[in-house]
C-alpha cells in the first residue's frame, strides 16, 4: 500500500507526540466511560500508536483489537484543547493494523473483502445487492422466512444482522431525482449534489428531499446517475488506496471549479469528502484539485446557513407524530388532523458532523426555522449512538449500550419526532426504537425542512 | 516482572482476574500521568472497589515488599501518579460512589475515585456547593485532588481542599483501616492526622473515604473579563483589588501567548490584541457582588484596563471560566512538550515574579506562556519545548532553578498545589530546611517502615 512500511512511523512524529496526557479527554471518551481503563481511551490509545512509532511495541493483535474497540466518533477531538489530531492518528493506526495483518481470519477477510473491496467499489453493485435485498423484501420472503422460524437456525450473530437489514427503498436516487435539477427561482449558485451509497440505498428519498430543498433556496443542483462511494468506509477500515483511488474518481467526475459547492447530506461522508488533499498529498496530478474540493465541500446545513435558509410560508401542514401503531421513519405524506400543531423535535448529533466537521449550531438552526417546530435539547446531545460505521455489527455489546443511553435520554426529552443526519444513526435509531417498541419517528432535519416547503400554500414545483 | 506469579496470582484472588492488567499494550497505557516527558512502567495495573480489597492488596504487597502507586485519573502534574518498576499500580477509579449527602450537617461521603465535577454537580443537585474546582476537574478524582491538596480556581476567597475534607478513611501501608476527622465542626483530640493525609501525595495511606464539607450556594455572581496592553497594569490592578479589601472568588490571568491559545480552543471571543487579559469573578449576595464587580470594574479601568466585559449570564460565565480551564493544554497547541510550574509568591511580589520570569525566558532563549491563580500569587509558567531538543530542555531544567530561588528568595514557594512528586524532588531539601526533613522521613518511616507506598517519590 501507499504510505510505505509503516503508517504509524512514517507519519509526521509532532502528530504522534502532540498528546500531552493531560486526560482531559478521558470524560468525553465513551469507551472510557464504560470501562474506565485507560487502553480504551483516547490518551491510552494514543500513548499505543506513540508506542509503535517509537519501537516500543508491535503492531499486535491486542492493539489492532483496540483499533476497533475505539468508536471513532471523535469526540475526544472536540475535547482536546491541545488540537491532537486524533482522527487522522486513528486512520493511520487501523491501515497499520490492515497492513499487518494481525487480525487477519477468514472469516473477517471474507466479509472485509466483500463489503469494503467489492460491494462498495462500485455503485451498480450496491445496487445489484439492494435489488436482491429489495426483492427479497417485497416477495415477502423475509416476512416468510421471519416468520417460518427458520432462521432460528441461524447462528445468534446472522440472525441479529438479519433482524437489522434496513428496508430497501423501493427507488434509488437516480430513479427519482433528474440529473439536473433547475432552482426554484432565480438561479443564485450551482451546486453538486453527492448521493451517497448506503444513504442512496436505504435512504434516497432523503436525497430528494436535500435536492428539493436545495432547489427551494436558489440552487441548480447536478446530481449525475452514477456515482460513487466517497471511500470514508475505506480510510476508516484501513484500505488506505482503495479511499485514494475512490476520492481521485470523485474529482473526476465533480470538477469542483465547475460548482460553487459540492453538498453532502450524511455527516460520516462529509466529514472525509472534506480532506480529499490529505489522502492525495503524494499525487501531484490530483493534490492541487482536492485542495480546491475540500474547500467546496459542505454539509447541507452548513451550506443553507451560509446562504440564508428561506423560512418556509407557515400554512397547511403535513407534518404529523408516529401514530401509536407504527414506528415512522419515512417521511409523511398524509396531511393529519394534528395539522397546525407544535411538532416538538429534539436532535442527535451526528459524530462525524459535530466532532469530524464541527457542525453543531447550522441543523439547529434549520429545525428551528420550520414553522411549528419546537426544539428541545436532548442531553449528551453528541454522545455516540452506537452506529459508527459498521461498529455496530462489530461490537455489539458495546453498540448496544451506547443505543440504550440514547434512547433513555430520548424518552426523556418527551419529543416523538428525532432529527438527525446521518444515515447510520438514522438506522441505528429506527432499529433500536423498534425493538423497544418505542413510538418515534427518526428523521433527517432536511426532510422536515422539505416537507415544510411541500406544505406551503402556493402550489410548488415539487408539491405533492 | 520481579515478584513471584504467587504474587500475581494472590492480586488476581483478591480482585478478580478482570481487576488485574499485565499485557504490555496495557502497562503502556499506565505509564505516565499529566506530567510531561516522564513515562515507567509498572509490574501491574490492580483496579480495587472496596476498602477491604485495598487492605487486602496492601497487606500482600507489604508482606511481599511489592511497591504500590496509588493512581486516580492520572492528571497529576509532578509525577505523583508516575508507576515505579514493577510496581503495583493500584488504580481507584471504580470505587466511584456518592455514598451520602447528609443536610443536616451539609456533608457529603465519597469514594476516592469519584471526580470532583460530579462531586460539584451532587452539592449543586441539593443546592449546595463545593468550591475547589481545579483545572483538571472534569476527570480528577477527589482522592487525587485529597492527596495532592490541590487548588483551583476559586482558592482566593474559598480555599484549596484541605479547607473542604472534614474526615478520611486511610487504608495504612500495613493494611490497617484508620478513619480520621468526622462531622464536628471542631474536634481537637489528638493531633490532626486527617490533616498529615491531605497532600501526602499517596506515600502514606492509601484514601478509601472521603468525608467532605459542604457550603451554602452563594445567591449570586458576576463574572467579568478585563484586557490590558501591559501585564504590569494587570498585576496592580489585583493588588489595588486586595488593597480595597475585596475578596473576589476568583482572579485568573493570562498571557498573550496563553490568551491566544486559548481562544483558538475555546472560541469564546477573547480579545487577541492585548497582552494581559483578567478573569475576575465575585459571588455572594446579590447586592454585595453588584458592588464589588463595580469597584472592580472601576479599579481595572484606572489601572489602564482596554476594555472590560461583564459576562451576560451564567451560560458565558461558565464558559469563560471553562475556556480558562483549558489554559495549560491549549498551550501544547504551540509545542509537543510544555512544562509547567507553580511557583508561588506572597501576593505583594507578582509583578516582580512576573517580570522575573520573563527575563529568565529571555536569557534562556525559551519560549514561555504563563498563566495563573493572580490572587493566590500562584503563577504557571509554561515553557514550550520538545523534549527530543535536549539541548533546550536542559535550558529549561536550568531556567526552572531560577525561577525556584527567586521564588523561595521572595517568601514564596516552590510549589503551590501540584505538589512535589518526582519533578520537584531535588528542590525539597533546600527549601524545606533539616529539620522540616528530618521529620517527614520520621514520619513517613513510622507508618511505611518498608517503604512500599510511592518510593522514590517526594523525597528518599
Ligand atoms: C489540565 C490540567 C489542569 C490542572 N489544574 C490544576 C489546578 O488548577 N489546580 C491543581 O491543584 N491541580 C491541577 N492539576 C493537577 C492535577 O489535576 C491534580 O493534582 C489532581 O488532584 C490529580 O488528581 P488525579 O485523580 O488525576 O490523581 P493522580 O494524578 O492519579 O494522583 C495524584 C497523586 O495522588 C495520589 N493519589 C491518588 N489517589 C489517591 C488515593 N485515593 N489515596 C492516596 N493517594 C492517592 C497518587 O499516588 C499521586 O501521588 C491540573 C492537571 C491538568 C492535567
Ligand atoms: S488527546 Fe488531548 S485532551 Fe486527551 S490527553 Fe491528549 S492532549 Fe489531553
Ligand atoms: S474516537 Fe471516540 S471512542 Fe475513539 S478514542 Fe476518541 S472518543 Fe474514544
Amino acid at each position: 500500500m501507499s504510505a510505505g512500511p509503516s503508517h504509524l512511523k512514517s507519519l509526521d512524529y509532532s502528530i504522534v507526540q502532540q498528546c500531552m496526557h493531560c486526560g482531559l479527554c478521558l470524560p468525553t471518551c465513551p469507551t472510557y466511560d464504560a470501562t474506565k481503563l485507560e487502553r480504551h481511551s483516547p490518551r491510552g490509545r494514543i500513548a499505543l500508536m506513540r508506542a509503535i512509532a517509537d519501537d516500543k511495541l508491535d503492531v499486535t493483535k491486542a492493539f489492532g483489537d483496540e483499533m476497533y474497540f475505539c468508536l471513532g466518533c471523535l469526540a475526544c477531538m472536540t475535547a482536546c484543547p491541545a488540537g491532537v489530531n486524533y482522527a487522522e492518528l486513528f486512520e493511520h493506526a487501523r491501515a497499520e493494523v490492515e497492513e499487518q495483518r494481525v487480525l487477519a481470519a477468514p472469516k473477517r477477510d471474507l466479509i472485509r473483502w466483500f463489503a469494503v473491496r467489492w460491494l462498495f467499489m462500485d455503485l451498480a453493485r450496491l445496487q445489484l445487492v439492494g435489488q436482491a435485498m429489495r426483492l427479497y423484501q417485497q416477495m415477502g420472503l423475509q416476512s416468510l422466512l421471519r416468520r417460518s422460524g427458520i432462521l432460528s437456525l441461524l447462528p445468534q450473530r446472522l440472525r441479529e444482522l438479519e433482524a437489522i437489514t434496513p428496508d430497501i427503498q423501493p427507488q434509488f436516487s437516480a430513479e427519482i431525482i433528474s440529473p439536473i435539477t433547475p432552482a426554484v427561482s432565480r438561479r443564485r449558485y450551482r451546486v453538486a449534489m453527492l448521493t451517497g451509497c448506503a444513504q442512496d440505498l436505504i435512504y434516497s428519498d432523503i436525497n430528494r428531499d436535500t435536492v428539493e430543498v436545495l432547489a427551494q433556496n436558489g440552487c441548480e443542483v447536478v446530481t449525475p446517475p452514477e456515482q460513487s462511494c466517497c471511500g470514508s468506509l475505506h480510510a476508516h477500515n484501513g484500505e488506505w488506496t482503495l479511499a485514494q483511488q475512490l476520492a481521485r474518481r470523485n474529482l473526476d467526475q465533480f470538477p469542483p471549479e465547475q460548482f460553487d459547492a459540492i453538498i453532502t447530506n450524511a455527516g460520516g461522508c462529509g466529514s472525509h469528502l472534506k480532506h480529499y488533499a490529505k489522502l492525495l498529498v503524494d499525487d501531484a496530478r490530483y493534490f492541487e484539485r482536492a485542495k480546491l474540493w475540500d474547500a467546496k465541500v459542505k454539509d447541507i446545513h452548513e451550506w443553507l446557513v451560509q446562504i440564508g435558509i428561506r423560512v418556509p410560508a407557515n400554512a397547511r401542514s403535513n407534518r404529523r407524530e408516529a401514530a401509536p401503531s407504527e414506528i415512522q421513519d419515512r417521511p409523511s405524506r398524509l396531511p393529519s388532523a394534528a395539522a397546525q400543531q407544535e411538532l416538538v423535535v429534539t436532535y442527535h448529533e451526528s459524530c462525524h458532523l459535530s466532532h469530524g466537521q464541527k457542525i453543531v449550531s447550522q441543523p439547529r438552526e434549520l429545525l428551528r426555522a420550520i414553522p411549528g417546530v419546537k426544539l428541545v435539547e436532548l442531553p449528551e446531545a453528541n454522545w455516540c449512538c452506537g452506529s459508527a460505521g459498521i461498529y455496530n455489527l462489530t461490537q455489539p455489546d458495546m453498540a448496544g449500550q451506547l443505543l440504550a443511553r440514547k434512547l433513555g435520554h430520548i424518552a426523556s426529552t418527551g419529543a416523538r419526532t428525532v432529527a438527525t443526519a446521518n444515515p447510520g444513526c438514522l438506522l441505528q435509531l429506527v432499529n433500536g426504537a423498534k425493538e423497544r417498541g418505542m413510538k418515534l419517528r427518526i428523521v433527517h432535519p432536511i426532510t422536515l425542512l422539505a416537507e415544510a416547503y411541500r406544505a406551503e400554500p402556493e402550489a410548488n414545483p415539487f408539491g405533492r | 516482572m520481579p515478584y513471584g506469579t504467587d504474587t500475581l496470582t494472590q492480586l488476581q484472588e483478591i480482585l478478580g482476574a478482570q481487576n488485574v492488567l499485565t499485557t504490555r499494550e496495557d502497562l503502556i497505557a499506565y505509564s505516565f500521568d499529566g506530567t510531561a516527558a516522564m513515562q515507567q512502567l509498572p509490574g501491574c495495573v490492580a483496579f480495587a472497589q472496596t476498602t477491604e480489597q485495598v487492605v487486602q492488596v496492601l497487606r500482600l504487597a507489604n508482606a511481599t515488599k511489592t511497591p504500590v502507586v496509588t493512581r486516580g485519573s492520572g492528571t497529576g502534574l509532578s509525577g505523583g501518579s508516575l508507576p515505579c518498576p514493577d510496581c503495583i499500580v493500584l488504580c481507584l477509579v471504580k470505587m466511584n460512589r456518592i455514598l451520602e449527602v447528609d443536610r443536616a450537617n451539609l456533608t457529603l461521603l465519597v469514594e476516592p475515585g469519584v471526580t470532583t465535577l460530579a462531586i460539584a454537580d451532587a452539592a449543586a443537585g441539593e443546592g449546595l456547593f463545593y468550591p475547589p474546582d481545579p483545572g483538571s476537574m472534569k476527570i480528577s478524582t477527589i482522592g487525587g485532588n485529597v492527596a495532592e491538596n490541590s487548588g483551583g480556581l476559586r482558592g482566593l476567597k474559598y480555599g484549596i481542599t484541605r479547607n473542604y475534607v472534614m474526615g478520611l478513611e486511610v487504608v495504612l501501608p500495613d493494611g490497617e483501616v484508620c478513619w480520621t476527622g468526622n462531622k464536628c465542626v471542631k474536634d481537637v483530640a489528638g493531633y490532626s492526622l486527617r490533616d498529615l493525609f491531605i497532600g501526602s501525595e499517596g506515600t502514606l495511606g492509601v484514601i478509601t473515604r472521603v468525608l467532605l464539607r459542604l457550603i451554602p450556594k452563594p445567591a449570586a455572581k458576576k463574572t467579568l473579563v478585563a484586557t490590558y496592553a501591559d501585564m504590569g497594569q494587570a498585576a496592580q490592578t489585583v493588588s489595588d483589588i486586595i488593597a480595597a479589601q475585596i475578596i473576589p472568588c476568583t482572579l485568573e490571568f493570562l498571557d498573550r501567548t496563553t490568551i491566544h491559545c486559548v481562544e483558538d480552543f475555546a472560541k469564546v471571543g477573547l480579545p487577541l490584541d492585548c497582552e494581559a487579559l483578567l478573569l475576575m469573578e465575585t459571588d455572594g449576595h446579590p447586592a454585595a457582588v453588584a458592588e464589588e464587580a463595580a469597584k472592580m470594574e472601576e479599579l481595572a479601568r484606572k489601572n489602564g484596563a482596554r476594555e472590560v466585559r461583564v459576562a451576560r449570564d451564567d451560560t458565558e460565565a461558565t464558559k469563560l471560566a471553562t475556556a480558562r480551564r483549558s489554559a495549560f493544554s491549549a498551550l501544547a497547541r504551540l509545542a509537543p512538550t510544555t512544562i509547567l510550574e507553580d511557583a508561588t509568591v506572597p501576593r505583594s511580589e507578582l509583578a516582580t515574579m512576573i517580570r522575573f520570569v520573563d527575563t529568565v525566558a529571555k536569557k534562556y532563549q525559551l519560549r514561555v506562556g504563563t498563566f495563573g491563580h493572580m490572587g493566590d500569587g500562584n503563577l504557571h509558567p509554561t515553557f514550550l519545548t520538545d523534549e527530543r531538543n535536549k539541548d533546550e530542555m536542559h535550558r529549561v531544567e536550568e531556567a526552572f532553578k531560577e525561577i525556584f530561588a527567586e521564588a523561595i528568595r521572595l517568601g514564596g514557594t516552590i510549589t503551590g498545589e501540584h505538589g512535589i512528586g518526582l519533578a520537584k524532588k531535588s528542590f525539597l531539601p533546600k527549601f524545606a530546611g533539616d529539620a522540616q526533613m528530618r521529620v517527614m522521613r520520621a514520619l513517613r518511616r513510622a507508618l511505611d517502615p518498608n517503604g512500599i507506598l510511592n518510593p522514590g517519590k517526594m523525597f528518599d
